[in-house]
C-alpha cells in the first residue's frame, strides 16, 4: 500500500529570472495555459517601471524599483487572462500551516510570499529582511515536510513545518502574513482574450512610464536620479557615494531581474508579442529600442563600478554616469511613446 | 545583451544557484541564458557587506564602551531595521530606542528580553550576557 498521506502532483519546475513572474507563469502552465511564459507575465502584468522615492532610505541607500508593485504582476495577469484568484492571509500561524496542508491534500499547488532573510537554501549573502519573495509549495514528502519550487532557484528545495512557518511569517516591510494564493476556476483561454490582454499590459505600461504624476517615477524618474548622481560626490563623499551608487547597480542586475533592470525581459515581451499580432514591424522597433535601454543600463553599471572599486574618483566620473542616466530616460521616452502610437487590434 | 556576452564571473550564488537572463541568440531572437554572476554586481554586494561588518563592528564597540545595550548590537548583526525589529517584537520603535539604552537594558524583565532573544534567535543568556 502507497505510504504517503498526500497525492503526488504532477510538477514541473520552472526557473525563471523574478521569483513573481515564475509563480505566475508556473501555476498558469500547471492549469492548462501552455502558451505562458516568463515575458508574457511580465508584459501582461505591466511589470516594468522605475521609481527613485526621494527621501527615504532602504538599507541605508536609495529607494529605487525597477519593476511595478509586489503582487501586481500576479493579479494583473490572471485578471486579464479572465483567471479568478484566491489569495488569503493568516494572523494565527497554526490555521495558516493548517489551511496550506487542507489544500495540499486537495492535490493543489499554491503561491506563497515569503520573506528570505530566514530562507535556509537561499544564498547566505542575499538574506536580507525581504519579505515579497514568491515560491509554490506543490507537496508534501513522506517526513511532512513541504516541497518548495522557487523560481529563481535551479532546482526545488524542501523546508521542515518550522523552516516554513518562519518564512511566511516574517517581519518588517511588506509582512507576507502568511499568504497563499492560488488560481481558481481556470478556463482554456482563447488567442483573442490573450491579444487583449496584451494590448491593455503595453497600454498600462505606456500610462506607468509616460503619464504617471510626480518627478521622481515613470522614465522621467531616471533623470531625477541622474540629478541626485551629480550631487553624491561632493554631499555624501566618496566612501558613501560609492555604496548609493552600488546600490542603484544591485536593484537592476541582481537575481531576479533578467538584466538591465527588467529592461531585456520587457523586450523579450514584446518580441513575443509581435508573433500574436504577425510579426507586427513597430513591436519589434519598440523591442529594439527597450533593449537598447537595458544594454546602456549595463553600461551605466560599469561606469558606475568604476567608482564604487575606487578606479574613478572624479565629479567628472559622476557626471559620465548621470549623462548615461538622461541617454536611457530619453531611450525609454521614445519607445514608450512609440507603443502609445501603436494600433493593435484583437 | 548578446549571448555570448553573458558574464559567468565567481559571485555568492556560487553553490547555490545560477541567475537567469534574457539574452539575444544568434538569430537575434530573445532566449534564457543562466550566468554564474557579473563581477560588476558583485563588487557592489560585497561592498554593501564590508559597510554592514563596519556597523556591527562600531555597535560592538559601542556596547563594550556601554554606549548601547547588547539590542543594539544584534539589532545591527542581524541587519534589521525599526520596522523589522518592532514586527518581530511587538514593541514600538520609541519604546526600543529606549531599550537600546544600557541602564535601560539592566532593568528589563525577562519576558520582554525573551523577546528580543527570539526575534535574534539567540538564547536570553546570549543577549544579556554579551558586553562587547
Amino acid at each position: 500500500m502507497d505510504k504517503t498521506t498526500t497525492p503526488t502532483v504532477k510538477f514541473n519546475h520552472l526557473q525563471t529570472a523574478h521569483c513573481e513572474n515564475g509563480v505566475t507563469t508556473s501555476l498558469l502552465q500547471h492549469h492548462g495555459i501552455d502558451f505562458m511564459s516568463e515575458p508574457l507575465a511580465f508584459g501582461l502584468g505591466a511589470g516594468l517601471f522605475y521609481i527613485h522615492v526621494p527621501l527615504i532610505t532602504v538599507l541605508n541607500g536609495p529607494f529605487i524599483s525597477f519593476r511595478t508593485l509586489p503582487g501586481t504582476i500576479f493579479k494583473r495577469t490572471c485578471k486579464a487572462l479572465g483567471v479568478k484568484v484566491e489569495r488569503i492571509k493568516f494572523s494565527n500561524k497554526n490555521t495558516a500551516q493548517d489551511y496550506l496542508d487542507k489544500q495540499i491534500e486537495k492535490g493543489r499547488l499554491v503561491g506563497s510570499q515569503v520573506g528570505v532573510f530566514h530562507l535556509p537554501y537561499f544564498p547566505p549573502e542575499y538574506r536580507f529582511h525581504f519579505n515579497a519573495h514568491n515560491i509554490i509549495i506543490y507537496g508534501k514528502d513522506q517526513e511532512g515536510n513541504y516541497l518548495v519550487s522557487d523560481p529563481v532557484m535551479e532546482t526545488t528545495n524542501v523546508l521542515t513545518p518550522n523552516e516554513l512557518q518562519k518564512v511566511r511569517f516574517a517581519q518588517g516591510p511588506l509582512a507576507p502574513k502568511g499568504q497563499l494564493y492560488y488560481p481558481v476556476n481556470v478556463s482554456k483561454v482563447s488567442t483573442d482574450l490573450l491579444k487583449k490582454g496584451i494590448i491593455k499590459g503595453i497600454k498600462r505600461n505606456v500610462r506607468d512610464m509616460l503619464y504617471i504624476p510626480g518627478f521622481f517615477a515613470g522614465s522621467k524618474g531616471i533623470k531625477f536620479t541622474a540629478g541626485q548622481v551629480r550631487k553624491w560626490r561632493d554631499k555624501l563623499g566618496q566612501r558613501k557615494a560609492g555604496l548609493y551608487l552600488g546600490q542603484i547597480v544591485r536593484m537592476q542586475e541582481e537575481i531576479g531581474t533578467g538584466g538591465g533592470g527588467f529592461r531585456f525581459l520587457y523586450a523579450a515581451f514584446l518580441e513575443e508579442s509581435a508573433s500574436y499580432f504577425d510579426g507586427n514591424e513597430e513591436l519589434l522597433k519598440a523591442s529594439e529600442q527597450i533593449t537598447k535601454a537595458g544594454d546602456l543600463w549595463r553600461d551605466s553599471a560599469v561606469q558606475m563600478a568604476g567608482i564604487y572599486k575606487g578606479r574613478l574618483t572624479e565629479q567628472s566620473d559622476y557626471n559620465l554616469s548621470a549623462s548615461i542616466l538622461e541617454e536611457i530616460s530619453n531611450v525609454e521616452q521614445q519607445a514608450f511613446r512609440q507603443l502609445s502610437k501603436l494600433k493593435l487590434s484583437s | 545583451m548578446e549571448k555570448k556576452n553573458v558574464p559567468q564571473d565567481k559571485s555568492a550564488l556560487s553553490g547555490y544557484t545560477r541567475d537567469v537572463c534574457y539574452v539575444k541568440n544568434k538569430d537575434g531572437k530573445y532566449e534564457k541564458a543562466l550566468s554564474t554572476g557579473w563581477e560588476v554586481k558583485a563588487e557592489a554586494l560585497g561592498n554593501a557587506w564590508d559597510d554592514i561588518h563596519n556597523r556591527v563592528e562600531e555597535a560592538k564597540i559601542a556596547v563594550k564602551n556601554g554606549k548601547k545595550s547588547p539590542i543594539y548590537y544584534f539589532f545591527e548583526l542581524k541587519l534589521m531595521d525599526m520596522h523589522v525589529i518592532s514586527g518581530y517584537t511587538g514593541f514600538w520603535s520609541f519604546t526600543i530606542k529606549r531599550h537600546m539604552k544600557p541602564h535601560v537594558f539592566k532593568k528589563l524583565s525577562n519576558r520582554k528580553l525573551q523577546k528580543y532573544a527570539d526575534a535574534f534567535d539567540i538564547s536570553l543568556e546570549e543577549l544579556k550576557n554579551f558586553n562587547g
